[in-house]
């Protein structure tokens, strides 16, 4: 009965639920990260003459397919950031760092990856940033190990 | 030039801490024990192994503790032949539904030690436990069921159980 009861030692465990997920990347972002295998960095070039890092298979404008590349500059500018103080597993340093979105040289649109600052003094929106290249590329987005900026000395870029 | 990539993938996993709640817990602790202990509804009588503390049909508390047999009767089973992520059987082979003796919900193991294509509704089998020493808060207490020898079950005693 309920008042014979002993009080339970709560039993808890760890459980890990995966999904081993496969995707389809399409022939656009096949394209692209074909190209960061080559140390290339591809956009793609709408009607109007904007040119989209990452690519999209459609304008965004007109909804027009795009099958113009153009190849942009592995260095830019930093539109907007994101300090990460205490990073997770799955995060692409074990040290702190920051998420930005960056447009590159040559591009409208901006690129989100990590950029290894050290610290959060050292990141402005502005800033210009380049490529570090992983030295073992796969053809994945991670072929780009991080930005970094391209000249500690040098002025912050100007936003348009 | 490099070949344009054609899938990436891209594992996705939750980590998580589960805390099993009362009625489970006693059960975790039975199987522990090599003992199956499940719940019966004070107002239909059905054993509920394992118990969730409540009769999902009739809406009440179940505290009364019903010690489960470890020999039971397949229900229905499939012949699993397709391989898959993270699977730890050689294929092929069957995942059935087993009605313990005692207990009124099917719970699903392994059958084996019989010959795939053998299997069949209303086989009479027994749990094969893990050695006492290796037991844990765990269902894979229970390596697999194995044919107990007994007759076939009668399509009646079991036709409430599908």
């Amino acid at each position: 009965m309920a008042e014979e009861q002993e009080p339970l030692e709560i039993l808890s465990a760890r459980h890990v639920v995966e999904y081993p997920y496969t995707r389809s990347v399409g022939a656009v972002i096949g394209r692209f990260l074909g190209g960061l295998k080559d140390k290339k960095i591809e956009g793609s070039l709408t009607p109007s003459g904007r040119v989209l890092v990452p690519p999209s298979e459609y304008d965004p404008e007109s909804g027009a397919s795009i099958s113009d590349f153009v190849e942009v500059g592995e260095a830019g500018v930093v539109t907007t950031w994101c300090w990460v103080a205490e990073p997770l597993a799955k995060h692409p340093f074990d040290r702190p760092f920051a998420w930005a979105l960056i447009r590159l040289d040559g591009a409208d649109t901006a690129l989100l990856h990590a950029v290894d600052a050290g610290d959060s003094s050292r990141m402005a929106t502005g800033m210009r940033v380049k490529v570090r290249w992983r030295q073992q590329r796969s053809g994945a987005i991670g072929d780009i190990e991080c930005f970094e900026a391209e000249n500690l000395g040098s002025q912050d870029g100007e936003i348009v | 030039m490099s070949e344009a990539v054609k899938k990436i993938v891209t594992p996705i996993s939750i980590e998580y801490t589960i805390t099993p709640g009362a009625a489970p817990t006693k059960f975790l602790r039975g199987i522990k024990e090599g003992r199956l202990l499940g719940q019966r509804c004070p107002k239909c009588s059905k054993v509920y192994l394992p118990p969730r503390g409540s009769c999902t049909v009739c809406a009440v508390p179940t505290v009364e503790e019903v010690e489960v047999s470890d020999q039971g009767t397949v229900t229905t089973f499939c012949v699993v032949n397709i391989p898959f992520y993270g699977q730890v059987q050689e294929i092929p082979y069957v995942c059935a539904a087993v009605v313990l003796d005692g207990a009124d919900l099917p719970c699903f193991g392994v059958v084996q030690e019989i010959a795939v294509e053998e299997v069949r509704m209303g086989l009479r089998v027994q749990a094969v436990w893990v050695a006492p020493e290796e037991r844990g808060y765990t269902l894979e207490n229970i390596k697999y069921f194995k044919p107990s020898g007994q007759a076939d079950a009668p399509f009646e005693s079991y036709r409430e159980h599908l």
